[in-house]
């Protein structure tokens, strides 16, 4: 008769890696976002100055 | 740059998926008998795969499309799928190493299926730092373009590699290998949860790519003004 293993802590690692690693790459998009904006709003200025 | 609205509720429609996947991998499908909790991770590590190969294809296509109409929309689409790819296909790599550990007794082995997994993931990354090395946008998206057809033949490598190859690598579905360490039976609420679980991944993966798209465009909109500005 087969017995079932303990395995939840390798379960658990499982799902903080995946969820870990998609809210990490949403992040990533947003900041990469918040930064282009800023920099687009600079360069916008500083073409409108010339 | 406004955000459109279908965009916005994609947004949601993914959240609300994932987590309506997520709910039915906790409370609906059953405890494989043998391995225990850890044989859960196998829905979210099958339907990460499926992404990252999915990613890898929209980016040959694009790739394509790119050297035969010159548009630089189909740069960013192919710069954008293999992006997510390389996201999705380390969390398959690394849930199948967590799942590795307890069932082979082992994190890592060099088997085919991993072996060709992680040469694919490989040759994505360095996609990513050969563009860097590129100053010419024209000549960097033509490299890119080609690459992402080449390096797409890692993609039914790594797929077909568990049925051709002898592997200690489960084949799920169809699968007969005697050779094979934690292979299962399927119920079929096994079987809903993963399919369940691809298809919401997909959603994933078709709301992740329009933002990175989004992203590129930006990018690119800054560029010029910078370009603008020196001269």
């Amino acid at each position: 008769m087969n017995t079932t293993i303990n395995t939840i802590n390798y379960f658990i690692a499982g799902y903080v890696v995946i969820f870990g690693s998609i809210i990490g790459y949403v992040i990533s998009l947003y900041v990469r976002w918040k930064n282009l904006k800023q920099e687009e709003e600079i360069l916008t200025d500083v073409s409108d100055q010339k | 740059m406004k955000k459109p609205t279908v965009l916005k509720y994609l947004d949601i429609l993914s959240l609300v998926a994932l987590l309506g996947a997520t709910a039915m991998v906790f409370f609906y499908a059953p405890t494989e008998r043998v391995m225990g909790a850890v044989q859960k991770v196998f829905y979210f590590h099958v339907a990460a795969g499926w992404v990252g190969m999915l990613s890898f294809f929209f980016a040959a296509i694009a790739g394509l499309l790119y050297l035969l109409k010159k548009k630089k929309i189909w740069d960013l689409v192919g710069v954008a799928a293999i992006e997510i790819g390389i996201v999705f296909i380390l969390v398959n790599i690394v849930t199948g190493s967590i799942w590795a550990r307890p069932i082979w007794n082992t994190w890592w082995t060099w088997d085919p299926r991993l072996t060709t997994a992680t040469i694919m993931e490989l040759v994505y990354i360095a996609y990513l730092m050969l563009r860097q090395g590129i100053d010419d946008p024209e000549r960097r998206a033509r490299f890119g373009a080609v690459y992402a057809i080449i390096g797409f033949l890692s993609v039914p490598l790594t797929f077909f590699s568990i049925r051709i190859f002898r592997t200690i690598h489960p084949v799920v579905i169809a699968g007969t290998d005697p050779t094979a360490l934690g292979a299962f039976d399927m119920t079929p609420a096994m079987f809903q949860t993963m399919m369940v679980s691809i298809v919401v991944f997909s959603i994933l993966f078709i709301d992740l790519i329009w933002h990175r798209i989004r992203l590129g465009k930006l990018a690119n909109h800054v560029d010029e003004l910078k370009f603008n500005i020196q001269d």
